[in-house]
């Protein structure tokens, strides 16, 4: 008996610890440096000392004029681009799940800017949206603010990034809407056109109430995803122009390996991780609540 | 009436869907034009299709070496998830002890670390193994490798978790009043009736992996080493942007991904699903 049970404690250790020591190694011993270095001040020499600070680096961060810039132009973004995303996304999903033939084939053509990286996206859309539009206004002699280069122009550069990570995210979207409807039952549809349910009606009386667990998947998703964005503004406005559209992500990595503010910028990251926590903790109690109700 | 409406209806929705990619036909269309005709019309048809500036793009980027750098991190490091993930949490599901929870909470909440909270002191430990262990982490395709799985290994952990309860465990018993090993159990049994499950675990990962930038920019330092983004950055960050030959590159780097969506379409579509909803 004894035996055995030596022997099942070697199994579990057999298929659980190499996988656990890679994980300690990557995720958890880096947290825990991670949270160690928000106390400290330092800016990443080796030679150079740590001073150890206390809360002093989070209480910078409210004085901090152009981190304070950066989550407010974190949190416009994310607020025009989660209405974009998830009402195109909405949308693609009602237009691929009706019975039209062409469905599968928009449904993939919808959903493939999803699969070329954020980077790459970014540089598309450097083009198109800066030297490929000055070209245009050059050769029609405009002189309209549409009409010129966006990433010269602050607001049209955040423009520019919300159309950008909205053309990114609205296909991936699109694909839980659809699993959303599909899971709507056909008779209940078919009792509504018996009862003389319209188009708008079926739409608003009874599809979207039934969407409703996909609505709180889809918000949240793509809440958490636009705060986090990175790549899409490194590659299609780097930060500019003047900073104007530095985000939360982007300022954390300036602040570190740009400034060499290692501890000041981990304790920014510190912060960076709470708001996301936060913002998953309110979905998943939503989404519990809801469940229950249902 | 109603055959020719839904003709309409037909052509409208291939229509969106063909203007949704009009930023792709723009990229592609402006790879072939030479300086002035760029210049004159962007949107328009390339007078002619010469490879110019594809063979320049390839040079620069290096375009095949990247290529095999990423090929070989994302199929490694994907192969080792799938393998050590599916066993652990084949493993915590069986095991249904205190332990077993603790690991897989810990699994769950670590999910909602942003990666840039980590990165710093991430390479802080990194360079630490270098200088005190002499192992090379750093600059190197492996090390990365490593690092991968370590990110990685949560999702897949949930995924596979989330599966393994829906099996019944009677099988399993079976094979083991057989004479098997819970090592034989696990591969002939368990293993490809997770198939579903390794699917999605694959495809989310390649699609993050592929495309994942901040990672490999602070572990590899060396032009040897570098990935497809890597290389599309410093090919973008090098010089006044030869809009052509950018181009081209771009064009380069989009089509490895459309291959890919081509030949496995419907289980990338299934498995970003399976993915969100959980």
């Amino acid at each position: 008996m004894k035996k055995k049970k030596r022997k099942d404690a070697g199994w579990y250790a057999l298929f659980t610890v190499p996988l656990l020591f890679v994980f300690a190694t990557i995720v958890l011993i880096p947290f825990f440096i991670g949270v160690g270095y928000s106390f400290f001040s330092w800016d990443g020499l080796p030679l150079n000392p740590k001073v150890f600070v206390g809360f002093k680096n989070y209480v910078r961060l409210f004085s901090d004029s152009r981190f304070m810039t950066s989550a407010g132009h974190t949190v416009i973004f994310t607020v025009f681009s989660v209405l974009l995303i998830n009402v195109i996304g909405l949308a693609f999903a009602l237009i691929v799940t009706t019975k039209l033939k062409v469905r599968n084939a928009a449904r993939a053509m919808l959903f493939m800017p999803y699969l070329i990286g954020g980077l790459i996206l970014g540089y598309i859309w450097k083009f198109i949206l800066g030297d490929g539009l000055s070209y245009v206004a050059e050769a029609l002699g405009s002189s309209s603010k549409l009409l010129s280069n966006w990433l010269l122009d602050p607001t049209m550069s955040m423009v520019a990034l919300i159309i950008v990570s909205t053309w990114q995210m609205a296909g991936y979207i699109m694909i839980i809407y659809i699993t959303g409807i599909m899971a709507i039952p056909d008779d209940v549809l078919e009792a509504a056109s018996v009862d003389g349910a319209g188009f708008w009606q079926t739409l608003l009386k009874i599809k979207f109430p039934l969407l409703m667990p996909s609505f709180t998947i889809c918000l949240f998703m793509t809440l958490s995803n636009c705060f986090k964005i990175f790549d899409v503004n490194l590659s299609l406005t780097g930060g500019g122009p003047n900073n104007a559209t530095e985000m939360f992500a982007m300022n954390i990595y300036n602040e570190i390996f740009s400034q060499s503010n290692y501890g000041y910028g981990q304790a920014k990251a510190i912060v960076f991780l709470l708001v996301i926590a936060a913002i998953t903790l309110v979905q998943v109690s939503v989404t519990k609540k809801r469940e229950v109700e249902m | 009436m109603k055959k020719g409406k839904s003709i309409v209806a037909n052509v409208l929705v291939i229509l969106l869907s063909i203007l949704w990619l009009f930023p792709v036909y723009i990229v592609f269309v402006n790879s072939f034009k030479n300086r002035a005709e760029l210049y004159e019309n962007m949107l328009a048809w390339p007078k002619s299709f010469s490879f110019e500036y594809y063979e320049k793009a390839m040079k620069k980027m290096k375009f095949f070496h990247a290529f095999g750098n990423s090929l070989f991190v994302t199929i490694i490091s994907i192969v080792i998830i799938v393998i050590l993930a599916s066993m652990t949490a084949w493993m915590l599901v069986r095991a249904n002890n205190l332990l077993s929870k603790i690991i897989f909470s810990t699994f769950v909440a670590t999910m909602l670390i942003p990666f840039q909270t980590l990165m710093m002191p991430l390479m802080q430990e990194m360079g630490w193994i270098r200088d005190t262990l002499h192992i090379q982490m750093l600059d190197n395709k492996l090390g990365l490798v490593y690092m991968y799985i370590g990110f990685g290994a949560s999702m897949a952990v949930f995924l596979y978790h989330g599966f393994v309860k829906s099996i019944p465990v009677s099988l399993e018993e079976a094979a083991t009043i057989d004479g098997c090993t819970k090592f034989g159990v696990f591969w002939k049994i368990v293993f490809p009736m997770l198939k579903p499950t390794t699917m999605t675990v694959i495809i989310l990962d390649v699609i993050w992996i592929w495309n994942d930038y901040l990672l490999p920019s602070l572990v590899l330092s060396s032009k040897a080493n570098r990935t497809i983004p890597l290389s599309t950055f410093s090919f973008f960050g090098q010089f006044t942007i030869q809009w052509n030959m950018a181009m081209a590159g771009l064009t380069l780097t989009i089509i490895p991904v459309v291959i890919f969506y081509l030949c496995a379409q419907k289980y990338i579509i299934k498995g970003v699903a399976a993915g969100a909803v959980k």
